[in-house]
Formats: structure tokens, sequence, C-alpha cells
């Protein structure tokens, strides 16, 4: 412990979201985690439960005194690592037309491009397979709004399903470490790093959203892409709204692969795509019921009538 | 106190060797599954726990019904009581550790678990359950130790393993209402989504805990002259029969809300378990079993000429022991996994190398167990036999 | 019960087992350890400085990995502004493995020396791909 702390105290420099458009306001270590932990040790032993509580919140209060940095201040000189301006979000979401999935047939490549890029392991076996997108139809995934009249177009109809990067994520309430967050864009991240793989996540899930790796997922990789990293066995995963590329300024994956039948945006923001969408046709969301406020919405623009072939409407890439 | 373990029967050491070898074949199994991962046991995508987490629930009820006989001993000054406290409270440390072994072999990294308490988490049950879990193991060791220590040497135990033991109350109760919730707050798991959970835990809890508690009691009596009183035993199993019948009858609560109010979600997980669902099922016999042994176990300990049979009362007691294990050991875990998030049914069917590691963990218990036991028995024959020297 | 000789063997045979790795190791002496920095990456650089000193990487590279990981899977942070000023993106395979990239001569050479075996090329195998070296 001490050992951690003589050489925490002596890490030097500073971190710094880009200094133009920080979709995630960075608050130094210091400030913010020690009250946190101050705070949550403090609870645990004030109800005198916390033997263990109060001897883990006191490792991490001694462990957590990382960076003694001011706070962090943008370099004037842009360098070579900089990128692109990365879009800001209060909470992102994504608008899927499913009809419009369909006509344009581009679920393969969202899902191919979702899952290759991510180094999601192709497992044939239903029961330990991995995924972050796939589809499902009405009736499985809207199971409270089937009925046995549907239009049959509707009925037939393929939903892509993920992560719903829930405004009040189930997943991220039971995780006991904090492997599972929701950052302040709305985005429901994982850290492969700290999951101890109790799989709470997945029994809490009401979407069925997550995978646990159920063996070393490496030979289930056809080709490593270089630009993500792979996991461990025993580690859960889903879809991560490619945070790896809004940071870069660019679209998801299966934003980018839909051919426009899958739009991304702010949620709070009245004039992005996604809510100009949402202003324009019926919406509906999966178990919405539950409170846990999903950010993927379904467009039903005609998507029950097969004669008027809906259109994509939004001009889209 | 640990020297009193060492010197035994032969039956002793053979039953402790029998142990030791199943501990050692279920950590062989162990091994396999920590280099493969959780691919080697049943579980799914879409059942995600399987029999370890039903086995952590189950043993964390047994543990925490220690408290029925500490309350009354402690409480109402029930003396009879006296022998069967430290039994009680050695039999919640042997079923505490098989709880946390279970949920440790049940995790996909092992080697990361000291994360959740590197990172405490306030809003995960998760992270209180094993604050609570590790603060009664703590308790019961510490009060089981001393009380000896001091029986031991003839002394009354210090006074402050009373108030350690009125603290053990609480915190019995809240291990197992801790754990209810770790199932009852889950939004679009119907079956678990129940205000009574908790109070359905603590009464099976009751039952199942007590009456391993008497069936032990009846052991230690037929073959050390250790002997459990027939008013403390008949006292326990009214105990065990009236929790039986409030666990019971929570679940026909739940069964009333779920089928008067026909929503088919609060259905499913029911009719999975004991009618089967989309030609999925493969629990209904057990379940059946279960209803029938709970039956037949209340009936027996309710009726007060078998409940006095001392032949009879072990067979009553299993019953009611067996019912328990698989409405809560099996049937609550998994059947609150049916239908999955897309009203599908996943079956889930334990491997041989996750059945080899849970007999290596109930083993590994029961190894506990019996040398706890061997220490309290030793030390009091030992006691006895000089009382009784200074008496002649 | 005190029994001399049943104490004083099992005393040896503990003390067998505890000096087990000096008497198996006696007369081996391991290599020091000399991490190469031959890199054509590194050769190509104007002025050969990692992100911090030299010798403050050698103690503390861990801890500065382990505090990165944390700002850019936690906090979304994506650069490191170093103590000489300068602004580096906190990425381990494009910033640190894209100087040093021999794997076996630089990482590994150390961490066999010291018996540290961490799984950081696990998941970050980058273009090496899943056997590294």
């Amino acid at each position: 412990m001490s050992e951690l702390r003589r050489t925490q105290k002596d890490i030097k420099g500073t971190y710094v979201t880009k200094g133009t458009v920080p979709f995630v306001t960075y608050v130094p270590f210091m400030s913010l985690e020690r009250r946190e932990f101050i705070r949550q040790g403090f609870a645990a032993g004030l109800l005198g439960l916390g033997a263990l509580g109060s001897l883990g919140a006191l490792g991490t209060l001694v462990g957590c005194s990382k960076v003694a940095a001011p706070a962090a201040t943008a370099p004037a000189a842009t360098t070579a690592t900089a990128a692109p301006a990365a879009p800001a979000a209060q909470r992102w979401g994504l608008v899927i037309d499913p009809a419009l999935l369909v006509k344009t047939q581009a679920f393969n490549a969202v899902a191919q491009a979702c899952h290759s890029h991510h180094n999601v392991p192709q497992i044939s076996d239903p029961k330990t397979e991995v995924k972050w997108i796939w589809q499902d139809d009405f009736a499985h995934c809207f199971e409270e709004m089937d009925s046995a009249y549907l239009p049959a177009a509707l009925r037939e109809l393929q939903f892509p399903v993920l992560c719903n990067h829930c405004e009040n994520p189930v997943c991220v309430r039971v995780c006991p470490t904090q492997a599972t967050f929701k950052r302040d864009d709305g985005i429901v991240d994982m850290d492969y790093h700290r999951c101890i793989g109790c799989r709470f996540c997945m029994t809490s899930c009401p979407y069925g959203a997550r995978s646990l790796n159920f063996c070393d997922p490496q030979p289930y990789i056809a080709q490593v892409d270089p630009g993500y990293p792979t996991r461990m066995r025993g580690v859960v995963e889903k879809c991560n709204f490619c945070v790896e590329r809004l940071a870069q300024g660019l679209p998801p994956h299966c934003v980018e692969a839909s051919q426009g039948a899958i739009l991304y945006g702010d949620l709070d923001d009245p004039a992005s795509e996604v809510r100009q969408a949402l202003a324009g046709s019926l919406s509906i969301r999966r178990r919405p019921e539950l409170g846990t406020e999903p950010s993927v919405y379904y467009l039903l623009r005609g998507a029950e009538s097969p004669t008027d072939a809906p259109k994509g409407g939004e001009p889209h890439a | 106190m640990l020297e009193k373990a060492l010197r035994g029967s032969k039956r002793y050491y053979l039953w402790l060797a029998i142990l030791a070898v199943l501990i050692a074949v279920g950590a062989a199994a162990y091994t396999r599954q920590l280099t493969y991962g959780l691919g080697l046991t049943g579980m799914s995508r879409d059942v995600p726990w399987g029999l370890y987490i039903a086995q952590f629930t189950f043993l964390v009820g047994v543990a925490a019904s220690g408290v029925m006989v500490v309350i009354p001993h402690y409480l109402h000054n029930f003396r009879a009581f006296g022998r069967m406290v430290i039994l009680g409270e050695f039999l919640a440390v042997a079923a505490v550790i098989m709880a946390i072994l279970f949920v440790f072999v049940d995790l996909g990294q092992p080697t990361r678990v000291l994360n959740v308490l590197l990172h405490p988490t306030p809003h995960s049950i998760m992270f209180w359950d094993i604050c609570v879990l590790g603060a009664y193991l703590l308790v019961n060791i510490v009060i089981g130790w001393a009380v000896l220590g001091a029986e031991k040497k003839g002394f009354p135990p210090p006074r402050w393993t009373r108030i350690l033991t009125i603290l053990s109350i609480p915190l019995a109760i809240s291990i197992h209402t801790v754990t209810a919730f770790l199932y009852a707050g889950l939004p679009g798991k119907a079956y678990w989504l129940s205000a009574i959970m908790a109070a359905r835990f603590l009464a099976s809890a009751f039952a199942s805990g007590p009456a391993l508690l008497i069936i032990l009691s009846l052991i230690i009596r037929r073959f050390t002259s250790f002997k459990v009183t027939d008013l403390a035993v008949d006292a326990l199993v009214k105990i065990v029969c009236y929790a039986m019948i409030a666990n019971v009858f929570f679940f026909l609560l739940e069964v009333f809300t779920s089928f008067y109010s026909a929503i088919p979600s609060h259905q499913a997980s029911l009719r999975y378990l004991f009618v089967g669902l989309d030609g999925s099922g493969g629990l209904v016999p057990l379940m059946w079993v279960a209803a029938v042994l709970a039956l037949a176990g209340i009936t027996l300990l309710l009726v007060p000429r078998l409940r006095r049979n001392l032949r009879l009362l072990p067979v009553s007691l299993v019953a009611i022991f067996v019912a328990c294990w698989l409405d809560k050991g099996v049937g609550l875990v998994l059947g609150g996994f049916v239908p999955n998030a897309f009203g599908r049914v996943t079956d889930y069917l334990p491997t041989a190398n996750e059945l080899l590691i849970i007999c290596g963990v109930y083993a590994l218990g029961l190894f506990i167990l019996t040398i706890l036991y061997k220490i309290v028995i030793a030390v009091r024959t030992t006691n006895e036999e000089e009382l009784s020297k200074t008496d002649s | 019960m005190y029994k001399p000789v049943r104490i004083v063997a099992f005393l040896l045979v503990i003390l067998g087992l505890v000096l087990a790795p000096v008497w198996l190791n006696q007369g081996r002496v391991a290599a020091v350890p000399a991490p190469s920095l031959d890199t054509q990456a590194i050769n190509a650089l104007e002025e050969r400085q990692c992100v911090e000193s030299a010798a403050y990487m050698r103690a503390e590279h861990m801890l500065l990995l382990d505090s990165w990981r944390t700002a850019v899977v936690r906090d979304g942070a994506t650069t490191y502004t170093s103590s000489a000023g300068r602004v580096y993106a906190m990425s381990l395979e494009d910033s640190c493995l894209g100087c040093h990239d021999n794997r076996a001569e630089f990482c590994d050479s150390c961490h066999a020396y010291v018996a540290a075996e961490p799984n950081c090329w696990s998941c970050h195998n980058g273009e090496e791909g899943v056997t590294g070296r």
C-alpha cells in the first residue's frame, strides 16, 4: 500500500481530452474520486456492516491519490497525435429504420462491420456466442406489443437489436466493480480490465444485450483488427457505441454501414438528425415500461404497409 | 483448540479422507474450468447463473438459520438450546464459507475478485452482500471460538461474546435479505421481481437450516457421547415446521398473484418450472418432487404423534431439507431466467465438471464442519468426563 | 505430548521445502536484462526520448499505464501531457508499442527476469496478432 502511494504520487504528466470539443469534461482524478471514495467508505463503515467494505474503501482511498496535478490544461500547439474534432453530445442515441434496413439489405454489412472491427469472436453455439448486434422479429423484440393480427409486413420485419445504452442502466446499477459504467455522454461502456466476470449485468439486462466470453475468444477471431483490442475469457462484453470512433469524430460502424437506415446523434439536441427523425414518425423502444429509458429507437414509418415501400427520408450517406 | 481435531477414531479419519479426496477431485475440476473458462459449465448467454449461484443462495439461507437457535436462547432465555447454539454458529461458519466459495468458482476472472473491495460500489447489491457475509462469517468464528475456548478452561464465556451474539441476529437476517435483493430488484425478471422475495428466502432458510442442524445433532447424538436433549430437538422441529408452512404459504401467494392477475410474463417462470414452457420442462419432475416432499414433510411434523417419533423424524427433516433445496438451490435461480429477454426458452443442464466442482465445495464445507464439530464435541465431552469424575 | 524426534523431523522437511528454490537454483546466474531500444521507430526519432525520463519509465511504467487506461477507458481522455510539456496520445498500442515493437527484446527481457507476467498482450495484440512473439 505504501509502495503504491509513493509511486503514484510520482506520476508526472497530466491528462487532457482533446482541446477542441471534449465529449467528456475530464475532471482530474484527485478532487472527484477522493471525495467519492471517502464518502463510500464512510457509508460502509457507518452502517457497521463493512469491516471488509471499509477496508476496501480505505485501500482505494490510499491507492487513488493518483495524480496530484493541477487541472488539465490543453496544449496550445497541435501535435502529431491530434485527431479531428470529435462531435459532442449530451446523450448519444440511435434511431433505426428497420424497414429501410431490410430494403437496402445492409444488415449483414452492419453486423460484419461491427463485429470484425471490434474483434467479436464468431462462435456458432447460440448458448455461448458473443454478439454485439443481431436481428430478431417483432414478436420477440416487442413481445408486449405483439398481436395475432399484425400486418404481415411488420410480423416478418427483422429488427436489429443491440445494447440500448439506457438512461437508467440496470447493468451499471448492479455491477459490483463499476466495470460497466455510464459516461457523461450517455454511453454505457465496459472496462474489460476491471470486469470480474460475475455476470450480474447479464442477469439484470432486460434486453439480453450482453455476452460472456465463455472461453478464450482468440481462436474464434478470423482476423484480428489492430484498431481495437480483443478480450480475454471470463469478461462480459457488448456494444460500446463505437466510443473509439466517436473520439476520432467518426460515426459508429453500424451507422456507416447501414446506408442511412441507422442514424446517430444527440437525443438532447432538438436539431439533431435523430430528433428530426423521431419528430417525423412513430417510433418505439424495447420494454419502455421498465423505466430504463433506452437510447435506441425504432422507426415504424410505413412498416405496416408493404405496398407503400418506406423511403429513406433522411439524407444520409 | 485445533489439536482436538487431530485425535479421533478410525471412522473419523476415514470420513475426513473421503472428503479430502472429493475436495481434490473438485479442485482438479476447478483447475480445468480456470484454464478453459466458464464454457465448461452448462451456463449460457440466456442462463448466465447456474447451480453455483443457486447453491450460494441456498447456503446463505442455511447460514442465516443459526439465529433460530440464538434468538430463543439469548433473547427468550430458552436454555434448552444452550448446547445447540455453538453447533448453529459453526454450521453458519461452514455454510458461509461454502457460499463464498460458490461465488468464487462462479467468477469468470477470479483473480480480479478483490476489485469488489478495491472499487467499493454502494449501488451494487453484490457489494453489500459481500460486506454482510464477511461480517457474519467473522462474527460467528469469533463467538464460537471464544465461547468454546472459555468452556475448555472452565470459565463462563466473556461478556462481549453476548453482545456480539446479539449483533449476529440482525446480521443473519441481513445476509439473507440482501441475498434476496440480488434478485428482487431486477426489472424484467418477473419471477424474481417480488416484494415477498426476502420474506420467502428467510422462511425457507429457517426451515432448511434448522432441519439440517437437527439432522446433524441426531447424528452426533448417535455416534458420540454429546447429547442434545429431546426438548431442544422438539422445540427446533416446531420452528422448522412453522417456517416451512410460511415458506409454502409465501410461495402460494406468488402463485395467486401470477395466475389470478393472468399476466403472462409473471406466469411464465412458474409454468416453466411446474408444467413446462414451449416444450421445455427439464425441471418439472424436480419441482413436483419438491412440492410433494414439502407437503409430506409439513404433515409429518405438524402431527404431534408423528413429530415425536424419533425414527420418522430424520425422514421428515430430510424431506423438508430436500424440498427447500430443490426450490431455492435449483428452481428459483434457473426458473427466473426463463423466458429470456426475447421470450425464448433456453434450458440449462449442468456439466459433469460443474457437478464435480459443486461436490468439491460441499466436501470442503463438510470437512470444515466436521473439524469444528469435532472440537466442540471433544471439549464438551472432556469437560463432562472431568465433571463426573469430581462428582463421584 | 512432546515428541522431539517427530517435531525435528517435520521441521527439517519444512526447512527443506522452503529452501528448495535456493538449492535448485544454486550456481545458476541469470543474465541481467538489457532491454533493446534498437527498433526502426526509435532509431528514426530525432530525439530518443520516451514520454518521461528513462529512469522514471523503468520504475513506474506500470503505474503510468494503469493511470492511462483508467483515463482513456473510463474518462474518455485521449492525450497525455508529459512533464516536459509534450503531448502524446494515450495509447498502449500506438504510442508505447509503436516505438517498442520488439516485445521479446524489450518488454519480455525484464519481465522474464523478474518473473512478472503482465497480460497486456492477451488483448492488446495489435498487428502481431494473437501469438505476439
